[in-house]
């Protein structure tokens, strides 16, 4: 039987939705335990979190100052050295588990499965090649261990459980490098609902022209309770930032309701929205490609058709 | 000092790929081949760190079938001093890249190694990862801008949450993102330069590199396609099609 660990992604003594989502995905591998490990400097409260969640056996918590900051080079010797005990380590698809997760694996000699989007039993998986233009069947040697990402968007979040499990602490024998050092992080401050775990999505694009311009589509979104997403040429042309950016080098996400304005739909960009529920799309060109994969298309001039909008809901 | 950049060749980003119909792979047959846009990248970010006199040399590595020197000549008249290629004859899993750029990271001996954050082929995001952990050396991956101050390498990251900035010791593996920077045009002199520059050939075997292919693809499908939509004509419309689906 399968024994998996996962590796909790977590910021500000919050555990990020997406330990939740590879929960999903882990219990769908048919294992007989899954723990759920949280590296850091004070790591009690996450922990308590991540022992709610439902199907979780228990929770192993490593304290150590040195996981104050989630840096690969530092994270990577601990979380091999538990692995010793578990058929399968999983992370998140996110870029704490990117970063993370290919050391982890080459620490343990074995190869890495990145992004599961599907799970057909403890060893056989699918995940998306080119861009997602292609879906492959990975089968991974029972032999080995499994270690892997999960795909935020392929999976809803895991619940909360009738109780608890026990949380441990966990002491690791690894020596840990000094090489790599946190400065800071610029996040980038915002009230409004986080772009990955969002159940609406309004997403500008090149067409929207300026970063003064963008205010239409963060006003669109707030009337919509939604998270704010844009194209790569957006980013690019500096009117939105990084953290934004939707597609296939970008985030991955699958929200209910995704609104796509002055977005022309490079393959790139469709790559990160496939997965939504209704993709609404706005653009003056009725050829663009994001009519192709739209639920509801609207030909016409966003910078019209936006505040009409607006005023109608 | 001494910069090697992993430069791949992928199926080029504008082709629209298709699955054959029998499964077993995607049509690479007779397409555009380029190189991965982020190497491309870190490349570029190589090159113009020997511009700023940091760097004095760079060399450009690629792991591919014999076809692939024509890719390498390509990296030299973007600029590269030399090329290494790392000749074999099947594709082969990040682990066993990151195990074969290793040994000529031990023979080089460079101080910084830039792979791009993934392919755009099999889109892993794990080779430069693999490769610092294997080397034991800090790992400075998906940046947006690098700095070199004496033996340590300030670089910010492009992370979920944001732009988070990192300090590693040389020698360090950085991987780019996007907006690292854009890559320069080859000029048509720099590619009749580009013939007389050292390439050297070693066969993977060679290396002694243990395989780390542990998977098999039993599959290849085509994503599940989408139904086709409506079109509205006004937001009345617009409005109206989204409370009749309940998102309103």
């Amino acid at each position: 039987m399968s024994k998996i660990l996962i590796v909790a992604e977590h910021a500000n003594g919050q555990l990020n939705n997406s330990t939740a989502k590879v929960l999903s995905a882990a219990k769908q591998m048919g294992a007989s335990a899954i723990e759920v490990a949280v590296f850091a400097a004070d790591p009690a409260a996450i922990a308590a979190q991540a022992a709610q969640l439902d199907g979780v056996t228990r929770v192993r918590a490593v304290a150590n100052a040195a996981n104050a900051n989630a840096l690969a080079a530092v994270l990577a010797p601990q979380v091999a050295a538990l692995a010793a005990d578990y058929t399968h380590v999983l992370g998140p698809s996110t870029t704490f588990g990117k970063d993370l997760m290919p050391c982890v694996a080459a620490l343990l000699g074995e190869a890495m499965v990145s992004d599961i989007m599907k799970v057909h039993g403890a060893h056989r998986f699918e995940r998306p090649i080119y861009a997602g233009n292609a879906i492959i069947t990975v089968e991974c040697p029972a032999t080995r261990k499994v270690i892997a990402t999960v795909r935020n968007a392929s999976f809803a979040a895991t619940g909360n459980g009738a109780s608890a499990a026990p949380v441990e602490a966990a002491s690791v024998n690894a020596t840990l490098p000094s090489h790599t050092r946190f400065i800071e992080l610029k996040a980038g401050a915002s009230d409004r609902p986080d772009l990955q775990s969002a159940a609406r999505v309004v997403s500008g694009g090149r067409a929207v022209g300026s970063a003064e311009n963008f205010a239409i589509i963060y006003k669109l979104a707030d009337k919509l309770g939604a998270g704010v997403g844009a194209s790569r040429a957006a980013v690019d042309a500096g009117y939105a930032p990084n953290d934004m950016q939707v597609g296939q080098t970008g985030k991955i996400i699958a929200p209910e309701l995704y609104v796509a304005i002055g977005i022309s739909g490079a393959i790139q960009h469709l790559t990160g929205i496939k997965d939504a529920g209704t993709i609404v799309a706005i653009n003056k060109d009725g050829e663009a490609p994001i009519f192709e994969v739209a639920d509801i298309g609207l030909v016409g001039d966003l910078f019209k058709i936006i505040p009409e909008l607006e005023q109608a809901l | 000092m001494k910069i090697l950049v992993a430069y791949k060749r992928v199926v080029d980003y504008n082709v629209r790929i298709q699955v054959k119909p029998d499964g077993s792979g995607v049509v690479t047959e007779g397409v555009k081949l380029s190189p991965n846009p982020f190497d491309d990248i870190a490349l570029e970010e190589a090159l113009r760190l020997r511009e700023k006199g940091v760097a004095t040399e760079v060399v450009v590595a690629t792991i591919g079938p014999a076809d692939a020197q024509a890719h390498l000549r390509n990296g030299l008249a973007m600029g590269a001093n030399r090329a290494i290629h790392v000749t074999t004859g099947a594709p082969i899993q990040p682990l066993t890249a990151a195990r074969a750029l290793l040994k000529l990271v031990e023979k080089e001996q460079p101080q910084i190694v830039i792979l791009g954050k993934q392919a755009i082929d099999d889109d892993c995001s794990q080779t430069g990862q693999m490769l610092a952990a294997l080397w034991g050396r800090p790992q400075a991956t998906f940046a947006s801008k690098v700095e070199i101050t004496g033996t340590v390498a300030k670089v910010t990251r492009e992370v979920d949450a944001g732009l988070e900035v990192i300090e590693v010791d040389l020698p360090a593996v950085i991987t780019t993102d996007l907006r690292l920077n854009e890559p320069r045009f080859i000029k048509l002199p720099d590619i009749m330069k580009a013939k007389s520059k050292p390439l050297e050939t070693v066969t993977l075997e060679s290396l002694g590199v243990e395989s780390g292919d542990h998977h098999k693809v039993s599959a290849y499908a085509p994503p599940p396609k989408r139904s086709k939509g409506v079109m509205v004509k006004d937001v009345p419309e617009l409005v109206a099609a989204l409370k009749a689906k309940g998102l309103l």
